[in-house]
């Protein structure tokens, strides 16, 4: 059985799906985080199968930039989540909502 | 010489920011010297720039001068710039000179105010203004003069605003101005909307080679004349000029009848070339409008028992003969009777300042009388200045309004007679000026006085014989030498002043050959023989004759009753007045409530209006913005699946 690119995109919608999901339902702010983290990479693999599909370096090229905006996106997020955690230790992200003034 | 135009109001712009600057630091007499050297500086440049301009030839006596840019926006620019012309400079001539004399006289009349340093640093800034106004190259100019003219002529009426009549009085000609500085914009608007500019020459440029259409011309000349209304006092704007005598007298004869009231008359003059392009009917009613202001008028001067008063009903009178030469075409006569009033009715003000400031503030006629021995040089002068206003020849005031009667009988004889029926009640009104104030028996003495009993009778008014009871002990006195001085060189001036344009000949007629840069051979010309002049001149100096001969026997000889000129509807200004206060208070108001209401309600409406609907839909809209981040995280998912939808559905359709 021939693994063509449609299956590298179902798993990526997959993926991606599951990803938008599991940031819409649960509340706990890490996991949120590692959705995000399940989305981008879905992308990722987008960018992958159609760049090999189509003969282009510039899909690979661009997961790189998804890399490195990734990682400090996660620098950020994840220095948010310990910083909430310090003060407060069982928040969700819901509670966050007096930070709307 | 003629680029040093831009001293001229600089001169008065320094002594006012100087006078501003130091405050209440400088003592009583230095101020009005700072005030009055300022202004002679400026006298001294206009004599200058005049000399200079003398020895041009006269095709090149119309510069441009130009200090920086004002307001460059596009295509719309206008400059800081100086329009020198014959014209400006004969206005800068009488404005700087009689105003230096007025600042002169005001040093010895305001002595002892308290604020001696704020009248003068009004003075400069009028001073200042009216200089603006007149040599502005352009409209925009002109009309930051008009303003500064009209603001400063505010602050000088309700000068000694303590009382509230005088502050009342101050309000009234500044709100009565409004109507005609409306009608200056409206102008103003159409003229930039119809040629592109605003420049004077550049607008003259366009008008002689595009063709503009006669509507136009005429909407824009008759939106000028509503202004020329306001600031020159022209029925039916005329109610704030009585009123402004409110003030202190110097300012009655420097603002209110030498300089500002003629700015009117100037600005329709200025643009003569828009004047002829405009339909007749417009020019006819400009000459009807003055001729029936200055009857009006002249009218009610009969019957006032204010000295001032007197005045400021000639001072409108002497604008509609004005007004009536514009309307003629009739361009330099107009100049030429603008200078010999500014001469002598700036004398007359400054005689009657002189009598109340030697009667200790006392206004009224009735309680003068005999004063001429005891104020010889007053009297004098003020008698020179009587001549020079009825139009005794050789005074000024004959050779200027003479000219004025003459083009107004070539444009329609009615005209002529309304003229010359007002010249013989200006002579009778200010016969009976004089004789009241300087001949006959002292009437301030003792009030209760038989000969006194008369003048009660006729005055109907208890009140004020109250108040001359009190005042008991008055000793008038001649003024010091800082007023005297400038009375007998404008009595001088009032004398001579007439010579500058003599109807005889060519050659005599001096200013109508200096004006011409500037009036662009718009002028009228008389199509009338020598004969007729002559006959003419002679019924003018008849009806002169009749005026002062009838006011001689009425209030000298007291051969006839004077109840018959002093009728009440006189005294009380045709009711004019009290009938517009009625309408304003009654059922005018109303309509301006309502008026009022509909801004509140439909103009303010509107504009609340739209920011309310914002101010709702945001209270709506800013519920979605709750602080959860999964609900954004929902909005940006719902979007980005839409933003999907729609570019499939774009791409496949």
């Amino acid at each position: 059985m021939i693994i063509t690119t449609t299956w590298y995109l179902l798993l990526a919608a997959v993926l991606f799906s599951i990803g938008t999901t599991g940031l819409l339902v649960r509340r706990n702010p890490l996991i949120m985080f590692m959705c995000i983290e399940l989305m981008l990479n879905a992308v990722n693999i987008t960018f992958v199968s159609i760049g090999s599909h189509l003969n282009d370096l510039g899909g690979q090229l661009a997961v790189f930039f998804v890399l490195v905006v990734a990682a400090a996106e996660v620098v950020i997020g994840l220095a948010l989540v310990v910083a909430i955690m310090r003060r407060r230790s069982r928040t969700n992200a819901d509670d966050l909502k007096i930070l709307g003034g | 010489m003629i680029d040093l135009v831009w001293l001229i109001p600089a001169f008065p712009l320094l002594g006012f920011l100087t006078l501003i600057c130091l405050g209440k630091s400088v003592r009583e007499p230095i101020a009005g010297w700072l005030a009055t050297t300022a202004i002679a500086g400026s006298f001294l440049s206009v004599l200058i720039v005049f000399i200079g301009m003398l020895l041009e030839k006269n095709e090149n006596r119309q510069t441009v001068f130009t200090l920086f840019d004002w307001i460059p926006a596009g295509d719309f620019k206008v400059d800081i710039g100086f329009l020198a012309d014959p014209l400006s400079i004969t206005m800068c001539l009488f404005i700087t000179g009689v105003g230096t004399l007025i600042h002169l006289y005001s040093i010895g009349y305001m002595h002892g105010d308290p604020d001696f340093n704020r009248f003068f640093t009004y003075l400069n800034l009028f001073a200042f203004s009216m200089l603006m106004l007149v040599l502005g190259d352009n409209l925009l100019l002109t009309f930051l003069g008009w303003e500064g003219v009209g603001a400063c002529s505010y602050l000088l009426i309700s000068f000694w605003f303590r009382d509230p009549a005088n502050a009342t009085a101050g309000k009234k000609a500044f709100i009565t101005n409004r109507v005609g500085d409306w009608g200056f914009m409206v102008a103003m608007f159409l003229i930039f909307f119809n040629f592109g500019s605003l420049e004077y020459l550049e607008i003259f440029d366009i008008l002689g080679s595009n063709q503009i259409a006669e509507t136009t011309t005429t909407f824009i000349v008759l939106m000028l004349f509503v202004g020329a209304m306001g600031k020159s006092a022209q029925f039916p704007l005329y109610l704030w000029l009585p009123d402004a005598m409110a003030g202190p007298t110097p300012v009655s004869a420097l603002i209110h009848a030498a300089t500002m009231v003629t700015s009117g008359v100037y600005l329709l003059i200025r643009v003569n070339p828009i004047m002829v392009e405009a339909s007749t009917w417009s020019t006819g009613l400009i000459a009807w409008v003055g001729a029936g202001t200055a009857l009006f008028a002249a009218s009610i001067a009969v019957a006032q028992t204010d000295i001032k008063k007197v005045l400021a009903y000639s001072t409108v009178s002497q604008l509609g003969y004005m007004v009536l030469a514009v309307g003629c075409g009739a361009y330099t006569a107009a100049i030429f009777h603008m200078i010999t009033h500014a001469f002598f009715k700036a004398l007359l003000f400054l005689g009657a300042g002189s009598v109340i400031h030697g009667m200790d503030g006392e206004q009224d006629l009735r309680r003068y009388g005999g004063l001429r021995s005891l104020m010889p040089i007053t009297a004098g002068t003020f008698i020179v200045g009587w001549l020079a206003i009825a139009g005794v020849p050789p005074f000024a005031g004959f050779w200027s309004k003479d000219e004025i009667l003459a083009f107004a009988w070539d444009k329609n004889p009615l005209l002529w007679l309304v003229g010359i029926v007002t010249a013989l009640l200006t002579a009778f009104y200010m016969t009976r000026q004089v004789i009241l104030t300087f001949f006959g028996k002292p009437r301030y003495l003792n009030v209760g006085d038989a000969g006194d009993a008369g003048d009660a009778g006729d005055a109907g008014d208890a009140g004020d014989a109250g108040d001359a009871g009190d005042a008991g002990e008055i000793h008038p006195h001649e003024s010091p030498w800082t007023m005297t001085l400038p009375l007998v060189a404008l009595a001088f001036l009032s004398l001579v002043g007439g010579f500058i344009q003599l109807p005889f000949s060519s050659s005599t007629k001096r200013l109508e050959h200096w004006l011409e840069p500037a009036t662009f051979h718009n002028e009228t010309h008389l199509h009338l023989s020598s004969s007729t002049l002559w006959i003419l001149a002679l019924l003018a100096l008849v009806s002169v004759a009749i005026g002062i001969g009838v006011g001689i026997s009425t209030y000298l000889k007291e051969k006839i009753d004077r109840q018959i000129f002093e009728k009440p509807s006189l005294v009380n200004a045709w009711y004019f007045d009290s009938a517009v206060s009625k309408f304003m208070g009654g059922s005018g108001s109303k309509a301006f409530t309502a008026v009022a209401k509909f801004d509140k309600e439909v103009i303010d409406g509107a504009v609340d209006g739209t920011g309310q609907i914002v101010k709702k839909t945001a209270s709506i809209l800013r519920r979605s913005q709750n602080g959860l981040v999964r609900t954004y995280a929902l909005g940006i998912g719902i979007g980005a699946v839409g933003l999907l939808i729609w570019f499939l559905t774009r791409t496949t359709l």
